[in-house]
């Protein structure tokens, strides 16, 4: 056989994946052409983050057989990103990085597509995350997570079994590192655990009690943040702190040696002055690469089938030797956020502003300032202004004859939820059933049993 | 040119000022830059190593396109080094770069001296006879060496030197150096001069635990004949004493107490690992030992005369409920028994190399004193040759592995990527590469797979029919997910080796793409 009549193709590595069928793959693997341009066509892919994480996951997404890219970041660049986001120079310093980072990527790799968004990731409806077959997380923060995954989530449905519905279920492919550590995982919402049903994973951030900061400290962070968070306000009454003006960072500074030389502490630096007050999170090249590709790859298997996917959550050690380890964590099957949503019960008679009163009440939402969705229309908006005054008059109306009058169904609220005394934005998913409306909810009820 | 500290920040910030200039004093050599070595390259650019030099012979063709960032439509044709080390330029202006337009195969072969001007080489997508004369020349010329290999959703990295010190291990967990099962007589003194039973409760509240247990500890050895608590039952007395010893429940110290009182009952004397390191026969130092050698020579004295069985002291204490004055106090008294060690060690790093016949000023304080303040966290990792784990790997590793479940993919991918360098030996292309000859190449490479097994003493084949299709579909194919992968695999170790922290791996590390129960193997 000659070989030399093989055309050169640019996919063809990527082809011995795609077109061959294989023994260990998905079972709904169905390898040839068709399915390599499918991906290339059908198929899109929304990067959550430009940073470390998202650089890597932008070029490795573009040379897996993907075409149609999406990011979203709301960062610009600074000087600090370039010893691993590899598509930034130091001419960009200042430029948001959504935009740089898919103009460098389109320029390398032809016919890759990627629609950049230079907002906040709350700044989008709902509708705009819906649009993606896969969403991808490269991200520093569990509060941006947590967000993503309950949009993403808030799309799941379930039949009358409780059982999701497959064409409904969002996948998500997160990956998150810090320093020689790292993870990745799968989120397949309503299959899989979502990063709610296993928040445990993320302890929050230790505070120093104000007492030691006051009273007895003892290290070189205890007197950075006595600088910080006490002696800045009581000195600069009503301006805020801001972490970026190196001058606001070199009085705390100072502050801070003063107070450890009146203690006898050692250790103050200008560095790990920056590092305490802004929660650095030291960060590699390596280990972003390492990471990104596994998120890459599991997204390339979850869009073809073409090899079986990461069951579900790996984590990378690479301090001592290297630890790649694989667990199957379970879902928790009372997740407020990818389980079939909270049941509220009603009378036909509750007002919008009624309702949006009782969940700031209720012992499992807290949830303040809601904004309501009814499939996709908007009931009520906290903002902006504009939608807020369209939608002011729905809130003396009942809850039962904005939702058109059906005996059940469910609402997507967002708003901010209070726990363990942080505040964060949430969206959640809600199951509205209306109490005594004749006849039908009976036959309903009985039916639905 | 931006402040290398500012853009350096995020990564000094895990290993320091020292690491870096390390890094910037490194050269490092690339065999081959497809997308495998590229993104090595690329991360090793980004943290800024001394300088890089790209070797291969081949030209860009189309396929590179579609799996490597590093070159694009304007390189089709043109040599693939000098597009690689053109990319790799624009992301760091402090690195030297440059390329050398040959075949990686052909420099060993004719020019092994070649090799010896590099700190370190990054080998890839080498085959096996090619990476067993290559270990040779670098292992004779003392140059690091890693290899790097994609294949499919499988691939591996293997380190080479032939031996690895380190003294800044920075493990993520490990216990305090606190000395509350056997403290010196500073420290007891210490304690002796603070009353637990002081009536203000502010004070009460705010004496330190090791305080606290160290005057529990004496208190308690004076009625059990001079030995601290040591079964089961002793252990909860002990902690029930000190819960008594609370005079409110809010009382933190006591509390940091009670889950820190089996630092009380911890064995005294030296870990395991580090018996095994002063036991080693490098220690009976000459004039060639290195200086890691030496101040383990020193170590070793220090043990058993000073040291009292114990290796020097820490020195540093971690933060605990305490009044400022009494915290500070505390870590003067840890402090100053570090020092004293440290003189001790000095002392005897002096002697030991005035006996070789070294300058005995000829390893600097500040190495000492690492030395002492890491010494229970010293790490000596040795590599066999290539050529002696492919002939001879450990039978007793290789029959565990084969037929552990966690191990035996990654075993049997480590036979299957072996099995297609003697493929491709024989039949002239890698198994499935091609089109159209899957069903000859899939019993060809398990009849090779087989022979590779038998020859290395293991008869039967273990490998399922499962992974030698899989291997085959595979056909030598470089997919850039799993190059990023085994790229920053790679890189990693290579700043660990530079560094001199953090532990490198010790075995072959088997990337396995398809559940990702990826494992590293030592035969
Ligand atoms: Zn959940």
């Amino acid at each position: 056989m000659s070989h030399s009549t093989v055309q050169p193709s640019r996919s063809r590595d990527l082809d011995k994946l795609l077109l061959r069928p294989g023994n260990l793959v998905a079972p709904t693997f169905e390898p040839g052409t068709q399915l390599r341009d499918d991906l290339q066509e059908y198929v899109r892919i929304l990067v959550v983050g430009a940073g470390g994480l998202g650089c890597e996951l932008l070029k490795d997404l573009a040379l897996s057989g993907f075409k149609n890219l999406e990011v979203i970041d709301m960062d610009r660049i600074e000087v600090s990103n370039l010893n691993r986001q590899f598509l930034f120079r130091l001419e960009d310093v200042g430029k948001p990085k959504a935009e740089v980072a898919a103009k460098r990527v389109m320029e390398r790799v032809s016919g890759v597509n990627i629609v950049p968004h230079f907002c906040r990731i709350e700044d989008k409806e709902l509708d705009f995350y819906n649009d993606f077959s896969i969403i991808v997380l490269g991200l520093d923060s569990i509060e941006a997570r947590s967000y993503i995954n309950a949009v993403a989530c808030s799309f799941l449905e379930y039949d009358s079994d409780d059982n999701p519905r497959e064409e409904t279920i969002k996948p998500m492919v997160d990956g998150g590192t810090e320093g020689f550590k790292g993870h990745a995982r799968v989120i397949m919402p309503g299959v899989t655990p979502c990063f709610e049903c296993t928040i445990w994973l993320f302890p929050p951030q230790v505070k120093f009690p104000l007492c030691t900061l006051a009273e007895t400290p003892r290290t070189p962070p205890h007197c950075i943040e006595y600088a910080h968070l006490i002696k800045w306000d009581e000195v600069h009454s009503g301006k805020d702190f801001d972490p970026d003006d190196p001058e606001h960072m070199t009085w705390v500074y100072t502050e801070a040696v003063k107070r450890a030389e009146l203690f006898g502490i050692q250790g103050v630096t200008y560095s790990l002055t920056q590092g305490v007050v802004k929660n650095i999170i030291p960060a590699i090249a390596s280990t972003n690469a390492i990471i990104s590709a596994a998120c890459a790859l599991e997204t390339l298997k979850i869009a073809s089938g073409c090899s079986k996917t990461l069951s579900n959550y790996l984590t990378y050690n690479g301090v001592e030797g290297l630890h790649i380890k694989v667990t199957e964590f379970v879902k928790d099957k009372d997740c407020l956020v990818c389980g079939p949503g909270v049941l509220i019960e009603l009378d036909t008679s509750v007002t919008l502003q009624k309702f949006i009163d009782m969940l700031e009440e209720h012992p499992k939402l807290f949830l303040s300032k809601a904004s309501v969705t009814h499939l996709g229309k908007n009931l009520y908006m906290q903002a902006p202004p504009v939608l807020e005054e369209m939608t002011r008059s729905n809130l003396s109306l009942p809850l039962f004859e904005l939702m058109g009058k059906v005996p059940k169904d469910v609402v997507h609220v967002t708003g901010i939820t209070s726990q363990n005394d942080s505040k964060r934005s949430c969206l959640r998913k809600l199951r509205v059933v209306f109490k005594a409306i004749d006849g039908v909810t009976d036959m309903d009820m009985a039916g639905g049993a | 040119m931006a402040e290398p500290k500012t853009k350096y920040d995020r990564q000094l910030r895990i290993w320091g000022e020292q690491g870096q200039a390390a890094l910037e004093k490194a050269s490092i050599c690339l065999l081959n830059c497809g997308p495998t070595g590229s993104e090595t390259l690329k991360n090793l650019v980004l943290g800024g190593v001394g300088s890089i030099t790209v070797i291969d012979g081949s030209k860009v063709e189309v396929s590179d396109l579609g799996n490597n960032f590093m070159v694009d439509e304007s390189s089709v044709g043109q040599s693939k080094a000098k597009c690689v080390c053109a990319f790799l330029q624009e992301l760091n202006d402090a690195v030297k770069a440059k390329f050398i337009e040959e075949h990686p195969e052909a420099l060993i072969e004719t020019n092994p001296s070649f090799f010896s001007q590099f700190t370190l080489v990054v080998a890839t997508q080498l085959v096996e006879d090619s990476m067993v004369k290559l270990d040779k020349i670098c292992r004779e010329a003392n140059v690091k060496l890693i290899f790097a290999r994609s294949y499919g959703l499988t691939g591996f990295v293997r380190v080479s030197v032939k031996e690895h010190t380190v003294i800044e291990s920075k493990p993520d967990h490990f216990l305090d150096d606190l000395r509350l099962n056997n403290p010196w007589p500073e420290l007891k003194s210490f304690a002796e001069t603070i009353d637990l039973n002081v009536a203000d409760p502010v004070a009460h509240k705010h004496t330190p635990y090791v305080i606290i247990l160290v005057k529990m500890a004496e208190e308690w050895a004076k009625t059990h004949g001079g030995s601290l608590p040591s079964t089961r039952d002793e252990k909860k007395q002990f902690k029930e004493l000190l819960k008594a010893g609370m005079v409110a429940t809010d009382e933190e110290n006591y509390k940091e107490a009670i889950e820190a009182s089996f630092k009380v009952f911890a064995p005294r004397g030296i870990s395991l690992d580090l018996q095994q390191i002063i036991s080693d026969s490098c220690t009976e130092v000459d004039s060639n030992s290195s200086q890691f050698w030496v101040m383990l020579a020193a170590l070793k004295e220090f043990i058993v005369n000073e040291g009292g069985g114990e290796a020097p002291l820490e020195g540093s204490i971690p933060d605990m409920t305490s009044s400022t004055e009494l915290y500070v106090n505390l870590q003067k008294i840890y402090q100053a028994k570090a020092e004293a060690d440290y003189l001790v060690i000095e002392q005897r790093v002096k002697n030991i190399l005035k006996k070789i016949g070294r300058d005995p000023d000829g390893i600097s304080k500040t190495m000492i004193k690492s030395f002492c303040k890491n010494a229970r966290k010293l790490k000596v990792c040795r590599y066999r040759l290539l050529e002696d784990e492919f002939s001879n790997p450990s039978l007793p590793q290789l029959q565990k592995y084969l037929t552990d479940e966690d191990y035996s993919v990654a075993m049997g991918f480590y036979i299957l990527l072996r099995a297609v360098d003697r493929f491709t030996a024989n039949y002239n292309s890698f198994p499935g590469q091609f089109d159209g000859e899957m069903d000859e190449d899939i019993s060809r490479l398990k009849t090779t797979a087989v022979g590779l097994l038998s020859d290395l003493g293991c008869n039967g084949s273990p490998l399922t029919e499962d992974l030698i299709n899989e291997m085959c579909r595979f056909g030598a194919s470089e997919l850039h997910a799993v190059a990023a992968f085994i790229g920053g695999v790679a890189s990693q170790e290579v700043i660990k080796l530079i560094t001199r922290q953090f532990v490198p791996i010790s075995g072959t590390f088997i990337f396995n793409g398809i559940d990702h129960k990826s494992q590293l193997l030592a035969l």
